[in-house]
């Protein structure tokens, strides 16, 4: 199964560190994360809204968490968090898939949805996915999840399969 | 219950192999097995079959086994679901990829939208 991507290449995305101001007015930091920042990553999913759940991620219980975070903060993925008064609140990965491609979730806070954070966090981690020499990533959206969709679209994401029950999105960095 | 499982060579079908012996074995319903070529796997129908006989023996219990072939596994195991009378179709569904996300095949897709029958989605 071999996925269709963009023909061109993406423009250049902003690498972390960065800080932005969201639509509140809050300033956000943009910084890469790694197995150290892990407690504190933990500690935003233990927080996070069930309803905000997609495809079975993040996993509901904390030993889930953990489990899950094995794999999304060893040092194969890209991870960048957004993080406020010391808190993480935002969360965006790239997890190299099995044909070296990379898959791309990301996972804001409620407190912090509908802020502009999405958009800045998917910007700032497809940055650091150049930096690190990443040229495919894809992602999975639940077909009525419009504002991820649109949010995505907007980056430069394509449709690549829409005959799912998921939409599959691509982008070449 | 007449039970119509699939097993198309995905981890996940083996995996629901088991559990549906396992039931059967304990409820004493009548099984089913219908192997075919999923392409989202890599393997193909006679591995498969093997897998299932091996499988069934070190259980002890007996199913009938057929092939399914064709464009369209799914709507052969809505087909033959409905024609036959079975109560109900089992398959492996909802594969995560390695960063955790379930998605759900094309076939498990196709069976869920289109059977007249109850399913039962095994994970």
């Amino acid at each position: 199964m071999s996925r269709t991507y963009p023909d061109e290449p993406a423009g250049e995305f902003p690498t972390p560190p960065r800080t932005v101001t969201d639509k509140e007015g809050r300033d956000v930091e943009l910084v890469p994360a790694d197995e150290a920042d892990r407690e504190a990553v933990v500690a935003m999913y233990v927080d996070f809204d069930p309803a905000d759940r997609a495809q079975g991620i993040p996993p509901a219980k904390e030993a889930g968490i953990r489990d899950w975070l094995d794999t999304i903060l060893d040092g194969d993925c890209v991870n960048v968090v957004a993080r406020y008064d010391g808190d993480v609140v935002g969360h965006a990965t790239l997890v190299p898939d099995r044909h070296g491609e990379h898959e791309l979730a990301i996972f804001v806070l409620q407190s912090f949805q509908g802020a502009g954070i999405g958009t800045a966090l998917v910007e700032t981690l497809l940055g650091q996915g150049q930096h690190a020499g990443i040229e495919k990533v894809w992602l999975t959206v639940e077909r009525w999840n419009d504002a991820a969709a649109n949010l995505y679209r907007k980056v430069g994401f394509e449709t690549s399969n829409a005959e799912s029950f998921e939409i599959e999105m691509a982008i070449r960095l | 219950m007449h039970i119509l499982l699939g097993v198309g060579g995905s981890q996940l079908s083996y995996h629901a192999l088991e559990e549906t012996i396992d039931r059967a074995q304990e409820t004493d319903d009548d099984l089913t097995i219908a192997i075919f070529d999923n392409e989202e796997a890599d393997t193909d129908a006679e591995e498969v079959r093997e897998r299932v006989e091996s499988t069934l023996s070190e259980a002890g219990f007996e199913a009938s086994i057929r092939y399914i072939g064709g464009e369209s596994p799914g709507s052969e195991l809505v087909d033959i679901a409905e024609s036959e009378g079975f109560d109900r179709i089992v398959l492996g569904g909802g594969e995560r990829s390695t960063l955790g996300k379930i998605q759900l095949g094309s076939v498990v897709e196709f069976v869920l939208l289109n059977a007249q029958t109850p399913v039962t989605l095994v994970r």
